[in-house]
């Protein structure tokens, strides 16, 4: 095939794909106009009936907590399989980066580097729990707060080295709170079941106040779960990489 | 249609109009800025930096929840993945 055929195929592509695109765009339906008559009930009467006044958590976790648990199992598989591709294969080695080019000077972590991550850290670690334990009442939930908490371990690895930082999250230990992160959500499901309810149904005391800790049932557990599933996740995808980069070197 | 419900979070209409067509703008350079930019490592900071743009479209748009997901996601752990996957190729490259 020439140049010039490949192009004429090539344009015929594009204009068959803008036709479909701005036909397809013509159907949708007018900007911030929407349609369906289920956002509006559960407008109506999600308050009521899970006291959580973070109506997105209610829907994440409760309303349509079967979807959610699938996306809890999407991460927890992609961090295995990230664990499993990363591994150190037979004829890689494990040893430090050397440094070929000894006259180099390597600039050492900056003041205003370290000064900045471990201000931060704290503070972090403070949101990201926040945040999780607080879906019932606030726009959050387990992921976000989860993602939080992990980006504070990655602060610790700026400021320090990647020993402090596998010193502040070892590897049983993430294994073991991801392990009970998704395994809770799932066992909160199951407990339901066990009561003679559907899986995955509210079945705790939903409390007195909406929008109070303490309040929502499983909604307020199953954030709980979730940001631990979540930050052991991302702590362990970011170790594996680190290890990968640092420690581990081509077979030979 | 309902009555429009007041709060002290409230902005008006025409202000949130604006707010939410400046973004879109902003969203769509940052897009074109990531895809322009050939260097890798510039194309990362770029890529984070497009993340905060999209966290505040999502912002204007009246979804906190998603704000913060794009903030933590992909303004902080995208980039980090992909600088340790461009160091670990350069390694192999050298």
């Amino acid at each position: 095939m020439t140049p010039t055929q490949r192009r004429w195929v090539f344009l015929a592509g594009v204009a068959g794909l803008v036709a479909f695109y701005l036909w397809g765009l013509l159907g949708l339906p007018g900007f911030g106009n929407y349609p369906g008559p289920y956002g509006f009930v559960i407008n109506r009467v999600a308050v009521a009936q899970t006291n959580a006044t973070g109506v997105v958590s209610a829907v994440n976790f409760d309303y349509r907590g079967f979807d959610t648990v699938g996306e809890e199992f999407i991460l927890f598989a992609a961090a295995a399989g990230v664990a499993t591709v990363l591994r150190r294969l037979r004829g890689e080695r494990e040893r430090p980066a050397v440094d070929e080019a000894a006259d180099r000077n390597v600039p050492p972590t900056s003041g205003a580097v370290r000064m900045v991550a471990l201000l931060f850290t704290g503070p972090l670690v403070v949101v990201g729990w926040w945040l999780a334990s607080h879906a019932q009442a606030n726009p959050s939930g387990g992921f976000q707060g989860g993602v939080v908490l992990a980006s504070a371990f990655i602060l610790i690895y700026l400021a320090g080295e990647f020993l402090v930082f596998k010193r502040f999250s070892p590897v049983d230990v993430t294994d073991a709170v991801e392990a009970v992160g998704a395994g809770g959500f799932a066992a909160v499901g199951v407990a339901a079941v066990g009561l003679g309810l559907a899986y995955l149904t509210n079945f705790l005391d939903k409390g007195q106040f909406y929008g109070s800790v303490s309040s929502s049932g499983t909604i307020a557990l199953i954030s709980f779960f979730v940001g631990l599933e979540v930050a052991a996740a991302f702590i362990m995808i970011i170790a594996e990489l680190l290890e990968q980069t640092l420690f581990i070197r081509g077979g030979g | 249609m309902t009555a429009a419900v007041v709060t002290p979070y409230t902005v008006p209409v025409g202000m949130m109009d604006a707010l939410q067509i400046t973004i879109l703008v902003l969203v769509a350079a940052g897009a074109t800025a990531v895809v322009l930019v050939r260097d890798r490592v510039r194309q990362v900071v770029v890529l984070s930096v497009y993340g905060i743009l999209l966290a505040v479209l999502f912002l204007a748009f009246q979804a906190p929840d998603v704000t913060l997901s794009e903030l933590t996601v992909g303004a902080v752990a995208l980039p980090i993945v992909l600088l340790l996957a461009l160091a670990k190729v350069r390694k192999k490259e050298e």
